[in-house]
């Protein structure tokens, strides 16, 4: 059969695509594709265990749930879940927002909430308010891979403080900003995910939660706190967000209904100071004009069966069962060289193997074994993280979790006992797979220097 | 005509084959052509015995697509393709194989050693590492043998730097080749049939010429067609191209990649079945030749049903 008629872009010729980009704004140089996104591209692949991906498990959402709220606007609010709406988002959608808030102790003023399409926008407003082209912006190292492309697009001087079991390294911070005081420049924002990290997975200590609060109001700039996993804790003390160490002058806060409910009605929000708040409207009316009506109904619609925090919990229950799956596969399957992290809470485990393995050409290792993981490289903007890698635990089952990490694990072990070939180096097999030794062990003489630490 | 455009495949350069494709079948549809896109996945076979199409347009790169296999399966099904033929395509994904070739007919390309994964393993091949300086010396070039784009490619400046680059090789492939670097300017011959094509000159931008996957975003390489060269420089690296070409049997087409060093030309490799997307080499190089998209594609045709032409 002949696919039905459509119409398609006549492609255009090199020399169009030159005159293309005669038009192109100065901040797409900027935006850039790379041979790593090729390979994500290639991770998309059905047979692929994917542990590379963000998402959510919304196959816990009842269908039942979903298919009833939908009736209900239908028949009882048809025209307006259809029409605009403000471009601030419904007061009732910002009643949610307040009660999602309130279940981690922050009580903003709802004057100060705009509804947003998505997390990833709310980021972007902020970006669009504050920063100009060469404007510092300070954020995590690593940091959340897909804030990276917004600082980008505004032309932002990204610049990654250091991240350890506690957190940003607030002492690193005040150094990078005292070397900024120093060349006369002053960074708008600093942008972090203090609790359960993408993609470290870490929380920030309370005592550097403070501090980082202390330096902002001192030293007048802000903190964009994005929290999209706080209520998913596994374990452990839940520690008071940034948003309520500061009453919301210096931090400006982000949040998203993406990892509580569902990242497909694209629903997130920023709470800011009025000052701010009047740009980040005025930056969504250009973008958008307004979030999503249809979504915002069907939030309101779910939040007044008020089972939201149970179903909250049961995805905590879920994940916390994934994330123990991991924490024993990596166990199990990876190296003794490797390290990761032990999250008590949201989606992700970082892992870093010896400074030899780049994670980018693993993964096209691990890519012929059916398994996808993003290579850390994609946390940072200077080409840091390249022997570490992202691990997600919440979109697939136990049973491939842990199929996906030992099949991680395998590609490692082989590079791991290469490298000790070409070296003498000494190595140890993964620990799951018998512990076999370098090859070259024996053999005694160093052939080759070994490489200690990262260059330069 | 009823034109099966087989794209995609599992290599890691899905993602180019699925555009040069979709390329690709546009342009036969604006040819008056019957374009029938084909993934090549596991349904293949089926489907063209099914489909019996009177040509097949392989638009796939790397391992599955551009080194044999599929034109293997399309001369058992008595489908003819498009582009060189299957031991063309064997030699050319093969970077080593490729190399011994053109040593032995004579086309100069950097001085090398190839190892197998199993050398190192088993057969204590990092000792034999030590006759590297003396015999190629630094800095050198670290590739997988088969692979595409600047996947794995790295680049050793000295010792320190040739375990970890060996490591990231054999990530793509379980034979590597170690290579002499040779400075000089980056040009790209495409051959269309038994006729060079202009030259297209790579020029990295900000500089920095060890960086490989700089070579592959756009903005930070850009491309100059036909390349500013003298005329006896444009002949020794035409020849070059040519020489190549045929040393490695290819037909239809082809993109020879080398380096115009202070003392000529040198290959480096040929690509069988270079990309056709719109920022590809080929096309840009058809273009400067006054050859539209459509025209290139059905010159690549002609070819493909009259392959005794060459």
């Amino acid at each position: 059969m002949t696919e039905p008629p459509h119409r398609r872009r006549a492609h255009a010729r090199s020399s169009d695509l030159e005159r293309y980009a005669g038009l192109f704004a100065e901040r797409t140089t900027a935006m850039r594709s790379s041979a790593m996104r090729d390979l994500m591209a290639v991770t998309a692949r059905p047979e692929v265990i994917s542990l590379a991906g963000g998402l959510p498990d919304t196959s816990t959402f009842p269908p039942q749930t979903f298919a009833a709220q939908m009736t209900r606007i239908a028949q009882e609010s048809a025209a307006a879940a259809l029409q605009y709406g403000p471009t601030e988002g419904f007061a009732e959608t910002v009643d949610c927002i307040v009660e999602v808030m309130g279940a981690e102790g922050m009580l903003p003023d709802p004057e100060d909430v705009i509804v947003t399409t998505g997390g990833q926008q709310a980021i972007d407003l902020i970006c669009k308010t504050l920063v100009d082209p060469g404007d510092a912006v300070i954020c995590e190292a690593p940091t959340y891979p897909g804030a990276i492309p917004v600082f980008c697009s505004y032309q932002a001087d990204t610049i990654q403080v250091e991240t350890d079991a506690e957190g940003m390294r607030i002492d690193e911070l005040e150094a990078t900003l005292e070397r900024l005081d120093a060349e006369g420049r002053r960074p708008k924002l600093v942008y972090s995910v203090p609790t359960f990290q993408n993609p470290a997975g870490v929380t920030m200590s309370l005592e550097r939660r403070r501090r980082l609060v202390e330096l902002a109001r001192s030293r007048e700039l802000l903190v964009v706190e994005d929290n999209p996993y706080g209520l998913l804790r596994f374990g452990g003390e839940a520690l008071p967000p940034l948003y309520q160490l500061d009453g919301g002058d210096f931090v400006v806060y982000v949040g998203t209904f993406s990892k509580i409910l569902s990242p497909g009605i694209r629903l997130g929000w920023a709470v800011a100071p009025p000052p701010v708040m009047e740009k980040v409207v005025l930056g969504k009316q250009a973008a958008d004009l307004c979030t999503s009506t249809l979504t915002q109904y069907f939030v309101r619609e779910y939040f007044t069966g008020g089972r939201w925090r149970e179903y909250v919990e049961s995805l905590a229950d879920l994940y916390r069962g994934r994330r123990d799956a991991m924490l024993t596969a990596l166990r199990d399957h990876f190296p003794s060289q490797a390290t990761w992290t032990e999250p008590e809470g949201g989606l992700f485990v970082w892992a870093t193997l010896p400074p030899y393995i780049d994670t980018s050409d693993l993964l096209a290792k691990a890519l012929r074994e059916d398994v996808a993981f993003v290579p850390g490289q994609a946390a940072y903007v200077d080409g840091r993280g390249r022997s570490s890698m992202r691990l997600n635990f919440s979109a697939g089952g136990e049973e491939e979790i842990r199929e996906g990490v030992r099949r991680i694990g395998k590609a490692i072990g082989e590079q791991v006992e290469l490298y000790g070939a070409l070296t003498g180096e000494r190595t140890e097999g993964a620990a799951g797979d018998g512990g076999q030794a370098g090859g070259a062990e024996e053999a005694g003489e160093n052939v080759l220097p070994f490489r200690r630490a990262e260059g330069e | 005509m009823k034109v099966a455009v087989l794209k995609g495949g599992r290599s890691l350069e899905r993602g180019v084959s699925l555009r040069s494709g979709a390329r690709v079948e546009d342009a036969l549809e604006r040819l008056g052509h019957e374009a029938l896109p084909l993934e090549a996945d596991g349904e293949l076979v089926k489907r063209l015995a099914a489909e019996r199409p009177d040509v097949a347009f392989v638009a796939m790169h790397g391992p599955g697509g551009e080194d044999g296999t599929a034109q293997e399966l399309l001369e058992i099904l008595g489908v003819p393709f498009t582009g060189p033929g299957v031991a063309a395509c064997a030699r050319c994904i093969d970077k080593v194989l490729a190399k011994h070739e053109l040593r032995s007919a004579g086309v100069p390309t950097p001085d090398w050693f190839a190892f197998n994964e199993t050398a190192f393993r088993e057969l204590g091949a990092a000792d034999a590492l030590g006759g590297l300086e003396e015999r190629l010396g630094f800095p050198l070039v670290v590739k997988p043998s088969r692979g595409g784009s600047a996947l794995g490619v790295k680049f050793a400046e000295s010792w320190f730097d040739v375990p970890e680059a060996l490591v990231s090789a054999f990530s793509y492939d379980d034979r590597v080749l170690l290579e002499r670097f040779v400075e000089g300017r980056e040009l790209a011959v495409s051959v269309l049939g038994s006729e060079p094509l202009p030259v297209v000159e790579a020029i990295p931008l900000g500089g920095d010429s060890y960086d490989f996957e700089a070579r592959y975003e756009i903005g930070r390489t850009s491309f100059v067609c036909p390349a500013q060269l003298g005329e006896g420089e444009e002949r020794a690296v035409t020849d070059a191209a040519l020489a190549a070409y045929e040393a490695l049997g290819c037909s239809g087409f082809s993109r020879v990649d080398l380096i115009l060093a202070e003392d000529g030309p040198q290959v480096l490799e040929v690509n069988a079945i270079p990309g056709l997307t719109d920022t590809s080499l080929l096309p840009q190089a058809a273009e400067a030749a006054g050859m539209s998209f459509e025209d290139l594609v059905a010159r690549i045709l002609d070819l493909a049903l009259a392959p005794a032409s060459a």
